[in-house]
């Protein structure tokens, strides 16, 4: 334990396990999500994007690109740190953590941290992977990065929650797919919401992914279907609700502890 | 073994390593797994907990190390209240659980520094090296913990809690479906613990390992501690044996020369039950079986047995009633 009093080394040594799985089971980790993704740029920007109108000037091979990013981004988000947390608890592995001397935020900080470090790998990847097949100009790089790390976070923290809430793996996949996968594809990953009728429209702003989705584009191509501010705005938000959702449940013990 | 970074230990300490007073348990479904504990172990000792399945062993065992939350009470470790000041309580306790739960695709190298680091330690390859040549593990190092056997896994869970060099050592019925051999190498590597210093304590339901290791037994039934003793006194207390003696002959009493031996007849006449004391200088059965012999009584087979450690908790739990 460092002078501090936080154990760093127990941070250290859960963020390298959860690693070392991650170099373990590449195929999984990184091919299979890059691929999927990849097979989006071919069909859309390849092969029907030719033929698609140009949205705001922005040839929409290019424009659905931040859109997939972030849909792998979410999803991979959720499903690592989900996994991470829901296989020592169903192995019984997780004894170890309960009985170690690590604060409930120092495990979060590692295990989303991993989670989280894993997404932003892959959507860095997946960002290189997309400028074989779409012509692409990234305007506010640095924008673009928060957003990035901002949005990993934010669903690790979620599904860190969902990880420790389910108590089989159906409930670990419930959420994901029936909610949080139709929310990323009604977000405007494949269209600008300014496409929609206006009732839609109102109610598409109800959907968290709109926000995360739109900032990441604006920094891809300078405009976006909502402003800057209210996209950061709501990410943040969204990340508060999480961290506010993992406190509560270590401090109940909440499916952790009788 | 490794060497332990803790200070001495001096003898004239008295202070009890752990100290658990008012500790009680009432899960969430109603069902108090915990009555009132008080209980103290001293700094050093190797302390059996004894008692039926379902007594509250691996509860009190969860509550001090951190998995279960108690219901009341108080638990220090090494000084710590497990609660307030969990991180030092925990940094001095190691607990090898009942349940054989690892990693499957790690390698014992990598869970066992795992371990390590995740109790505040720095990497010391040379002390985890040490570790797992006591536990003969070294040379599968690099195996995947899936691709070991039961008592291998089980070597695996020892050599993870010891891994941060605790003070204080939990063994939850480590030798349960363990075999000899590693039951062997086990008691030993405790012992040699118990002389660095590190506190053990131990739960079990064979009264033999309790006899074999112990400084001190506690009897634990139905969520009470029913009687804390030094192994000595205890032994004495439950050394008990039978010896059933079947005859040839069913015969209808029993003659008076042997009446000094408290005899049982069956109600059939075939069988003699004798109730001796193990520990006693003298268990009287070369007397007895001389006086069968002059009695004219002869037997066919004869076979002894000890009260079983239920029965004894039994019988304890009545005596308190």
């Amino acid at each position: 334990m460092s002078a501090l009093g936080f154990n760093l080394h127990a941070i250290a040594a859960i963020y390298r396990f959860e690693m070392a799985r991650t170099w373990r089971t590449p195929l999984q980790s990184i091919v299979s999500p890059v691929i999927s993704t990849s097979l989006y740029f071919i069909v859309f920007g390849g092969a029907i994007g030719s033929r698609m109108q140009a949205v705001d000037g922005v040839p929409y091979g290019a424009f659905i690109v931040p859109g997939l990013i972030m849909l792998s981004l979410l999803t991979q988000s959720i499903a690592n740190a989900s996994f991470a947390i829901y296989f020592p608890k169903f192995t019984g592995t997780i004894y170890e953590l309960l009985s170690a001397p690590v604060a409930w935020w120092e495990a979060v900080i590692a295990y989303v941290g991993a989670a989280a470090s894993k997404s932003i790998l892959l959507g860095l990847i997946i960002l290189g992977t997309a400028t074989f097949f779409v012509p692409l100009r990234i305007e506010h790089p640095a924008i673009m990065l928060l957003f990035l790390v901002l949005t990993a976070t934010t669903f690790s923290l979620f599904g860190f929650i969902i990880g420790i809430w389910a108590d089989g793996f159906e409930k670990l996949q419930v959420i994901p797919l029936l909610i949080v996968t139709p929310l990323a594809f009604l977000g405007g990953a494949f269209y600008s919401i300014s496409m929609l009728p206006p009732f839609w429209q109102t109610v598409t702003l109800f959907n968290p992914v709109v926000y995360l989705i739109s900032g990441f584009r604006w920094s891809f191509f300078g405009h976006a279907d909502v402003s800057l501010g209210v996209s950061l705005g709501m990410t943040l938000i969204f990340l508060a609700a999480c961290i506010a959702g993992v406190g509560w449940i270590f401090k109940t013990g909440y499916r952790l502890k009788n | 073994m490794p060497s332990m970074s803790s200070a001495p230990i001096s003898p004239a300490t008295t202070e009890p390593i752990i100290a658990v007073s008012g500790l009680s348990k009432t899960y969430a479904t109603g069902f108090s797994a915990l009555k009132t504990i008080d209980l103290e172990i001293r700094r050093g000792e190797i302390f059996a907990l004894l008692g039926p399945n379902g007594a509250g062993k691996t509860t009190l065992i969860s509550i001090i190390c951190g998995l279960v939350r108690p219901s009341t009470g108080t638990v220090f470790a090494d000084g710590h209240d497990i609660i307030r000041d969990y991180r030092a309580a925990r940094a001095a306790i190691g607990l090898v659980p009942q349940e054989l739960t690892t990693d499957a695709f790690e390698t014992v190298w990598a869970t066992v520094n795992f371990s390590r680091g995740l109790f505040g330690k720095p990497r010391a390859p040379a002390l985890v090296e040490r570790i797992l040549r006591e536990l003969s593990l070294w040379d599968k190092k690099d195996t995947q913990i899936r691709r070991l056997s039961g008592g291998m896994k089980r070597r695996v869970m020892i050599a993870k809690a010891l891994a941060h060099e605790p003070r204080i050592l939990f063994l939850d019925e480590p030798t349960a479906g363990v075999d000899v051999e590693l039951r062997q190498d086990m008691w030993q590597m405790v012992r040699r613990l118990r002389d660095e210093g590190v506190t053990i304590i131990l739960t079990t339901h064979y009264i033999e390992e309790a006899e074999e290791m112990a400084d001190r037994v506690g009897v634990i039934s139905k969520g009470e501690i029913i009687l804390v003793e030094e192994k000595a006194e205890l032994m004495r207390k439950l050394g008990k044996k039978e010896l059933t003696l079947q005859l040839q002959q069913p015969v209808s009493a029993l003659p008076e020369t042997l009446a000094e031996f408290g005899l049982r007849l069956s109600a059939d006449g075939g069988e003699i039950v004798y109730t001796y004391d193990t520990q006693a200088e003298r268990t009287g059965i070369t007397t007895l079986l001389q006086g069968l012999s002059e009695a004219g009584i002869r037997f066919r087979d004869l076979s002894t047995s000890q009260s079983s450690l239920e029965d004894i908790f039994v019988s304890l739990v009545k005596e308190r009633a």
